[in-house]
């Protein structure tokens, strides 16, 4: 270890009295003896930092609020923050940029440094911290009694202080002047402007040294005296300095630079210094400096030679480039670009990725060479990692995220290629993004310039084209296309009109018009040209050359903008008419997206028409149907038999939570025998189950499904003839008893409906249950000890975490609006299964519930729900309830906001964190009408394991799961509490809730009232069934269709 | 008058209860809310309960009696909402000195008839600050988190405003309350700065934040010792906790707040959490069986009650605070 003359030993802090320097942002931040050193990122910096001086001149606030976010993950614990430069306005800036961060609370975690040399910037910035920050800096440069203003306002504002070594007759520069100056500044401070020692930070000036000029050869050295003169002397403050000052000359050298950081912050720390603003990126350990370099790095810090300069200099000259780059988050920023596109796909982070995908565009013959082979290398990789376990799905969609934001970029290209390449055929222009996309922000002003000044001739002709005025053409006016701008232009027809005049361009550019002529006739557009007098004065003439024009040429086909160049197939997704649900689906389009199949997304409530349309006009490969509620499964049935219809043979996936393998087998896949349907399990299955249908293992692997399938028929049919039902008549008698005397009904607290709007979400939220929620995400465990599972631990986590931020967001921002409606009315049970619903004594509505039908063991009762209401014969008086609850209002702009920024990820976040939150409020809502609004149950003090576990007394079945399996339930219950009207929750035709985050069901109050399975049933239940709901017997089977046992 | 530090280093006070549950009681109308001065205003004033103070003092001054009777020590002034900000909402911003002024006034009368009557227990008035309708560090919209509807200094002159008519209408100290941005409490701390430097006074403050969810974080996101951090600059009588959460869910920030600061420590937790009907229903006995957890352990040395509380409430934790408990040591 080398020391400097007079090293005394590690300072010890020997102000054990006085209060620590305490500083916060959203978290607090305590300087205490034993903080060794505090360090204050410095990238965020304009004076400092080129990278972040350009980000703010371009007003790229979003990148520079990255370099905040990289400086806090890397580890700064305070952010230094400056905006000091000519060219900006530094007071705006500072405090658009603190407001920002204020909004980010990744960063507003830690404390601020407010760096200026200006003090109304200082103001404004003290202005906009809500934690207790530092401001960098003030001195007695201006003299005393600015000094103390200066000072007492900082201390008002309630802001710790950074004090230069400065002084009227400037800045300190020798280890007397520093020690004066700060020794004045300390009894200003404590004594004139009462500041708490504690909070005064000086910064005894860091300068360069081997610089050649011989008075800065002790530059480093002073300071270190300095420090220790500072910590030993004026009691309670702190130490601090700008780092990167002190190798200065040795930039473009960051190996030296590095070593002289990380040993001269040895050294000064070793004096008490014990903040410092640095790079951590250029920071090394001070034991990892090779010794060579080390001796050569303290000889000039420590001013030990006369020669020291020289030697450190000559020895740099070696070093250039040799010490490997230690940058510990950024190292993969050095790696081969295809190594960085890998990384930004597998880690999710889109920071770079489209300045590597421009990298790469300009490597490549064709831009679209950068998805088939730059991005596709890299998602296979995922789909590896992914495929082997490595990788779980929420990875994957951040990584699909990437993937969109690159392909986004490329695609101006991409077209502009293709147009390019085939002028005749085209198929680029019928997209109205024809502009070159260099040029393109400029030709926008330039042509929006045009655009308001239209002359005389231009504004009748627009009046004339426009809104399709023209026999349906569409026309655009001041159209950029390529590097120009045509006056008008139907895309479709590729003809553009020009008046009196030539195709505009850019003032600069001097192309000649048989030149831009030639360019447009090339990519296959036609220019006609008229006259201001031909437009005028021949108006109706000019029209008729016009529509000639038009209908004499082709038509461009619509083809599909986008990647089709490079997919290894196409595959149309769709959930299928009447339901709403498409979280999984979402997540399968985005796993096979990122295995670089093209996927078409028809969305939800899909008609089959259009479905059958859209693949055979796409030509798709594959077609895949989703469905949550049961009577998808039949509209998938529809879907099955239409395609057979229309002679397809593509194969047709199913999935979704009520498909299953068996429905698949039984009901769909003989009814396309064309073609092959396949059940798909979840997500990740999806990838392998596509490959299979589109690779060379096709046949093999149909085999194996129609094998497959065939067996499950058999053994289905098999027990379906084993399987012994029994009449509903005698099903009726043998229904659930119950002893009325002994446990009447108690009688509710409240009678009629209620309705909830803006049902506080935070207090919803506590009620979550999230096991479900990772299980959207086919994360497989139990909350919360999946956060600590081996496996799916860490990913787990990171979900939670990611999931816990928006559910902030959404309860503050109110993203969703919660509401809900209860009703609880009188009711007793008619003929066995119709549960009469009363009020006042007059009916009002019917919930009929069907029963169980297959023959029971001795002594076990065939339950329908109505067993849990009182007969009319009983002469009990008996009620009761219902409800319907959502807390998807207000989520569409939401969702739409992320999915123009194709972040997928957090779309489905929303999705699943919406469906979460009507559970929760579901169950809350039990829980209010146990306790208060019926009451039966006030005293139910129950914790939220035990209301996962259903240990209350009483259910609330919901239409549509195996209690009530029929969804017609919904209307009548729907009726009886005017959900639509009060809840803003939609029926489908297929009587899916929308918004899909939505729970209706029924409240049943007797100790006795559980939850079953009705199974199936027999045709003496449906005729029941339509007879007591007034339907046609074709229909009622048709709503019944997945609880038929014949 | 009495020195408040010197009777906190002798015994616990009594902070009172809820203003706005009480004023509720009385079923006003639209009538007695606008009273003579502001009969023919320009738009609706029902609900802006601080304007009682000027139309209906005589109810206000019932409350301040109703939580001094059952033993409170300080009362506050019914001016939680009387900054230029709030009352935009009803177009009064022109009354804000003379709401506060009156505020402050009539709860000194109060206050002084109960000190008279029992001098050893003498009483105070804290002028409320709230925390105004609008946030400095947060924006309303989602879409914009760079935008704010209100700089800082707007709300330093709201507040010096407030501040003005609070201390010059006789308050004994100034209670800045349900902070949950600590940048609008750093605003109102300001400008009492100023205002005192200008008038020359020295009132006591006392600053009371607001944990708004579970992990016990202000709604603008600081973390307890944070916010603590972020105002001690101010150097406070007291610093303390209020409403959002109930007691309960309040202690282990107030431990934080014991433990991390010199000041003394104040709670005025809501009856509860509020119901989905908006009410609180926690009784005065649940209630102060929560506070006496406090009290055990030493947590405040303030106490009283916030949102849906009542002086039954308050009566209840004051017969706790009466009880023989051991002597505080080691304080101030």
């Amino acid at each position: 270890m080398s020391l400097h003359p007079d090293y005394k030993g590690k300072y010890t802090h020997k102000w054990e009295h006085l209060p620590h320097l305490t500083l916060s942002g959203l978290e607090p931040l305590i300087v205490t003896p034993e903080t060794n050193f505090v360090n204050i990122g410095e990238r965020t910096n304009v004076a400092g930092s080129k990278m972040f001086l350009r980000l703010i001149n371009e007003n790229k606030f979003d990148e520079a609020l990255s370099v905040a976010r990289e400086q806090v993950e890397n580890g700064a614990q305070i952010i230094d923050i400056n905006m000091d430069d000519g060219l900006i306005e530094g007071k705006e800036a500072m405090v658009k940029f603190l407001k920002l961060i204020a909004a980010e609370p990744d960063i507003s975690r830690v404390p601020i440094m407010i760096d200026s040399s200006k003090w109304e910037i200082i103001e404004v910035g003290l202005q906009n911290v809500q934690g207790k920050s530092i401001v960098n800096s003030i001195s007695l440069k201006e003299g005393e009694q600015q000094f103390i203003e200066q000072a007492t306002k900082i201390l008002n504002y309630g802001a710790a202080v950074i004090v230069m070594a400065f002084d009227e007759a400037g800045q300190a520069d020798s280890y007397q002047r520093r020690i004066e100056i700060c020794e004045k500044s300390y009894r200003i401070l404590v004594d004139k402007a009462g500041f708490p020692p504690q909070d005064i930070i000086f910064d005894p000036n860091i300068f360069p040294v081997a610089t050649g000029m011989e008075e800065h050869r002790k530059n480093a050295l002073d300071f270190f005296r300095a420090t220790r003169w500072i910590r030993e002397n004026l009691p309670g403050v702190h130490v601090s300095g700008g780092v990167s000052n002190v190798s200065f000359s040795f930039r473009g050298n960051n190996p030296v630079r590095e070593a002289m950081h990380s040993a001269f912050l040895y050294h000064a720390i070793n004096e008490g210094m014990d903040m410092g603003i640095v790079n951590p990126s250029m920071l090394g350990v001070y034991d990892d400096i090779p010794k060579d370099l080390l001796e050569r790095v303290e000889d000039v810090l420590l001013d030990r030679r006369d020669d020291a300069t020289e030697r450190l200099l000559d020895f740099a000259e070696s070093v250039v480039g040799s010490a490997k780059e230690k940058k510990k988050e950024d190292e993969w920023r050095y790696q081969p670009l295809q190594e960085r596109i890998t990384y930004a796909l597998v880690k999710g982070n889109a920071d770079f990725i489209e300045q590597d995908v421009e990298e790469a565009r300009q490597n490549v013959d064709k831009p679209i060479n950068v998805i088939e082979q730059h991005l596709m290398n890299g998602m296979n990789v995922v789909g590896d990692l992914f495929g082997s376990g490595k990788m779980f799905l929420p990875q994957v969609v951040k990584s699909a995220r990437v993937m969109k934001k690159a392909v986004a970029y490329l695609l101006p290209y991409i077209e502009e290629e293709k147009a390019l390449l085939n002028p005749p055929e085209g198929g680029a222009f019928d997209s109205y993004r024809t502009a070159d996309p260099i040029l393109y922000g400029r030709l926008k002003v330039f042509a929006k310039q045009q655009k308001s000044n239209p002359t005389e001739t231009e504004s009748v002709m627009w009046i004339l084209l426009r809104n399709k005025k023209l026999e349906g053409f569409k026309f655009r006016r001041q159209h950029i296309i390529g590097q120009y701008i045509a006056d008008f232009v139907c895309l479709k027809k590729r003809l553009i009109i020009e008046i009196d005049g030539k195709i505009h361009q850019l003032p600069e550019n001097k192309e000649t018009d048989n030149v831009r002529t030639e360019w447009l006739e090339k990519i296959g557009f036609k220019v006609i040209r008229f006259t201001n007098e031909e437009v005028l004065a021949n108006t109706d003439e000019t029209l008729d050359i016009i529509l000639q024009e038009l209908n004499q040429r082709e038509s461009i086909k619509a083809s599909p903008s986008g990647r089709s160049g490079g997919a290894a197939g196409k595959i149309l997704l769709a959930t299928v008419k009447g339901d709403v649900h498409d979280i999984g689906k979402n997540i399968v389009g985005v796993v096979l997206a990122c295995n670089n199949y093209e996927v078409i997304d028809l969305g939800v409530m899909t008609p089959l028409e259009k479905i059958i349309a859209t693949a055979k006009a796409e030509k798709v490969d594959i077609v895949g149907l989703s469905g949550l509620i049961t009577p998808s499964l039949d509209e998938m049935v529809y879907v099955a038999k239409e395609m057979e219809k229309e002679g397809m043979n593509i194969p047709l996936l199913i999935g979704g939570a009520t498909t299953s393998k068996v429905h698949t087998a039984v009901k769909i896949d003989q009814h396309y025998t064309s073609g092959q349907a396949v059940y798909v399990l979840d997500a990740s299955r999806s990838v392998t189950v596509v490959e299979n249908l589109l690779g060379e293992k096709k046949n093999a692997f149909v085999k194996n499904v129609k094998e497959e399938y065939e067996r499950l028929r058999e053994t289905y049919s098999k027990r379906q003839q084993t399987k012994e039902t029994i009449s509903l008549a005698e099903a009726r008698k043998n229904k659930y008893q119950i002893d009325w005397e002994a446990h009447p009904p108690q009688k509710p607290n409240f009678i009629g409906t209620k309705t909830f709007s803006e049902y506080d979400l935070k207090e919803i939220a506590e009620y979550i249950d999230w096991t479900p929620f990772f299980r959207t995400w086919e994360l497989a465990g139990k909350y919360p000890q999946i956060l600590e599972d081996e496996i799916v631990g860490n990913e787990a986590k990171k979900l939670f975490a990611d999931a816990q931020q928006m559910l902030q967001q959404i309860i503050a921002e109110k993203w969703l609006e919660a509401k809900a409606v209860i009703g609880i009315w009188d009711a007793n049970t008619e003929n066995d299964d119709t549960i009469v619903v009363y009020e006042n004594g007059n009916k009002i509505g019917q919930l009929y519930q069907l029963r169980q039908q297959s023959k029971k063991a001795t002594g076990v009762p065939n339950i329908s729900l109505a067993d849990f209401i009182a007969p009319t014969e009983s002469g009990i008086k008996d009620y009761i309830g219902g409800f319907a609850v959502t807390t998807g209002i207000g989520i569409e702009k939401h969702l739409a906001r992320f999915e123009a920024d194709h972040d997928d990820y957090q779309a489905i976040m929303l999705k699943a964190l919406a469906d979460r939150l009507a559970e929760a409020f579901a169950e809350l809502m039990h829980q209010k009408v146990r306790r208060e609004y019926w009451g039966y149950a006030a005293s139910e003090k129950l914790k939220k394991d035990d209301l996962i576990k259903e240990k209350y007394v009483g259910i609330r079945p919901a239409p549509g799961y195996p209690a009530c399996p029929n969804h017609t339930l919904k209307t009548d219950l729907f009726q009886l509490l005017d959900a639509t009207k009060q809840t803003g929750i939609e029926l489908t035709e297929s009587l899916a809730m929308y918004p899909t985050a939505a729970v209706s069901g029924m409240y049943f109050t007797h100790p006795e009232s559980k939850y079953f399975g009705v199974g199936k049933i027999e045709k003496d239940q449906v005729v029941a069934y339509a007879n007591a709901n007034q339907l046609d017997f074709d229909v009622a089977e048709r709503w019944l269709g997945s609880v038929l046992c014949y | 008058m009495a020195n408040i530090k010197d009777e906190l280093k002798k015994r616990i006070l009594i902070l009172d209860g809820a203003m706005g549950t009480m004023i509720q009681q009385y079923k006003l109308s639209e009538e007695d809310f606008r009273g003579e001065r502001f009969r023919n205003h320009s738009c609706s004033l029902k609900g802006n309960n601080d304007i009682l103070s000027i139309t209906k003092p005589e109810i206000i001054k019932e409350i301040h009696r109703k939580y001094l009777e059952v033993g409170a020590d300080i009362i506050e002034t019914n001016s939680f909402g009387s900054t230029s900000v709030a009352q935009e909402d009803y177009q009064l911003q022109d009354a804000v000195y003379d709401i506060n002024y009156a505020c402050a006034k009539i709860a000194k009368e109060v206050a002084e008839e109960f000190t008279k009557k029992t001098p050893e227990k003498p009483r105070f008035v804290a002028g409320s600050i709230g925390p105004t309708t609008k946030l400095a560090s947060m924006s309303p919209d989602v879409n914009d988190p760079g935008y704010r509807n209100i700089s800082f200094d707007e709300l330093r002159i709201a507040f010096k405003e407030q501040a003005k008519g609070l201390i010059e209408g006789g308050s004994d100290l100034l209670l800045v309350e349900t902070i949950t941005d600590t940048l609008n409490a750093k605003a109102a701390l300001l400008a009492i700065n100023e205002i005192q430097q200008e008038l020359n006074t020295n009132l006591p403050v006392m600053i009371s934040g607001t944990i708004t969810d579970a992990s016990g974080r202000t709604l603008s996101g600081q973390t307890t010792e944070a916010f603590l951090i972020s105002v001690q600059h101010s150097k406070p009588l007291s610093i303390g906790l209020n409403c959002a959460l109930g007691a309960a869910a309040l202690r282990p920030y107030l431990q934080v707040l014991r433990n991390k600061s010199d000041f003394f420590v104040s709670a005025h937790p809501n009856a509860g959490l509020p119901n989905e009907m908006g009410e609180y229903d926690e009784s005065p006995e649940q209630m102060a069986a929560q506070i006496k957890v406090f009290l055990d352990e030493g947590l405040v040395d303030i106490v009283g009650g916030c949102c849906g509380t009542t002086p039954e409430h308050i009566k209840a934790i004051a017969e706790l605070v009466a009880s023989p408990t051991p002597p505080k040591e080691g304080l101030c």
